[in-house]
């Protein structure tokens, strides 16, 4: 067992677990955020990505120990207090969501991608977004990420 | 008939000659005259032909992956770095050191080779000889390619692979880390010699 001590969400927390936890066992577990989900434990699906300091990260692949120091933001924090995230309004607007387990890694998953790429093509979000839906959701997630773009810049501020 | 290169790196030339397509890397202080140079320099290509090594110096955007060297899932692409695109890098799935819970490998800077650093499908005198070639081995000089080799955790993680998903050992390069260390100094100290094709 260590603590660990990070920051999630915007509230310092300090962890006694054993170092080799993935990061997603402690934060739905422990922090009881379970917004994030478990896919396939294997960092291949993405339905688990959080940011860890404003990087998108598969927590389920993420031993709790690195996070030490860290700013984490998982999908309970994208939103500024009551403000949607333009990724969620996004979302909502095109009602995305078809069974919707997957959908939180999306989110977190395009919030990183537009940080970076403001203004995706197509092809920016092929390349970039490979989490997987098993309800294929895929082409209202492009709609989506395409208005939360919009939104996102209509924004400055974010 | 040879020609002769300035490369501009102290106390060293690269000595092109033809028609063998031999090339030196000759040191004046350093060179030795090791008789089993040639068999160093196999023992050494023995380990960066291995897939350990090869998968991350592919021949095109995308990294290989697993024992059969397939294209990494999901459309990893190599990136304008190496350590992939905006939304992804290596470091979204790849950390510091393998997970042994899930199986995905990592060590310190993981990150796919340059493309002018492509190893897949080349024999390995085209290897050697790009790896020694200062405009396609990113400016290093003889000793800090000895360093890279010998010193970086990334090429050391090779003999520390892990496990898989499935909980398998990845496969470790056909020679003792130690030996393959000793066999890139005796190569490198006797004047990294590349034998003819």
């Amino acid at each position: 067992m260590m603590k660990i001590s990070f920051t999630i969400n915007g509230e310092n927390q300090i962890v006694d677990v054993d170092g080799e936890t993935p990061l997603l066992w402690v934060i739905r577990d422990g922090l009881d955020l379970k917004g994030t989900k478990y896919g396939c434990g294997k960092a291949a699906c993405g339905a688990c990505t959080i940011h860890v300091e404003g990087n998108a990260v598969r927590s389920c692949s993420y031993p709790v120990k690195m996070a030490e120091g860290k700013n984490i933001i998982t999908i309970e924090g994208l939103s500024t207090g009551d403000n949607l995230h333009p990724v969620q309004q996004a979302w909502k607007e095109e009602v995305v969501p078809q069974c919707g387990y997957c959908q939180p890694g999306f989110m977190m998953a395009t919030a990183a991608m537009l940080n970076e790429i403001p203004k995706p093509t197509d092809k920016d979000i092929d390349q970039n977004i490979i989490n997987i839906c098993r309800c294929a959701t895929y082409y209202r997630m492009r709609k989506a990420i395409h208005r939360a773009a919009e939104i996102q810049s209509q924004s400055p501020s974010l | 008939m040879f020609s002769v290169i300035t490369l501009g790196l102290a106390n060293y030339s690269l000595i092109v000659k033809q028609p063998h397509s031999t090339i030196e890397i000759l040191s004046s202080d350093e060179i030795s005259d090791d008789p089993n140079a040639e068999k160093s320099f196999d023992m050494m290509m023995d380990v960066l032909m291995h897939k350990r090594c090869v998968n991350c110096h592919p021949a095109g955007d995308t990294p290989l992956q697993g024992e059969d060297s397939h294209l990494h899932n999901f459309g990893i692409v190599r990136g304008e770095d190496g350590h992939g695109l905006a939304g992804y890098t290596c470091g979204t799935c790849h950390q510091e050191e393998n997970n042994k819970i899930s199986g995905v490998p990592g060590a310190p800077e993981w990150a796919v080779a340059p493309a002018e650093m492509v190893w897949e499908g080349k024999s390995r005198v085209e290897i050697a000889t790009q790896m020694m070639d200062p405009a396609r081995n990113g400016g290093r000089t003889p000793e800090e390619i000895e360093k890279h080799l010998t010193e970086h955790e990334l090429v050391l993680w090779a003999w520390e692979p892990g496990i898989d998903a499935e909980g398998m050992p990845r496969e470790k390069p056909p020679v003792p880390v130690d030996e393959y260390i000793t066999a890139v100094k005796n190569w490198i100290h006797a004047g990294a010699v590349i034998p003819a094709q």
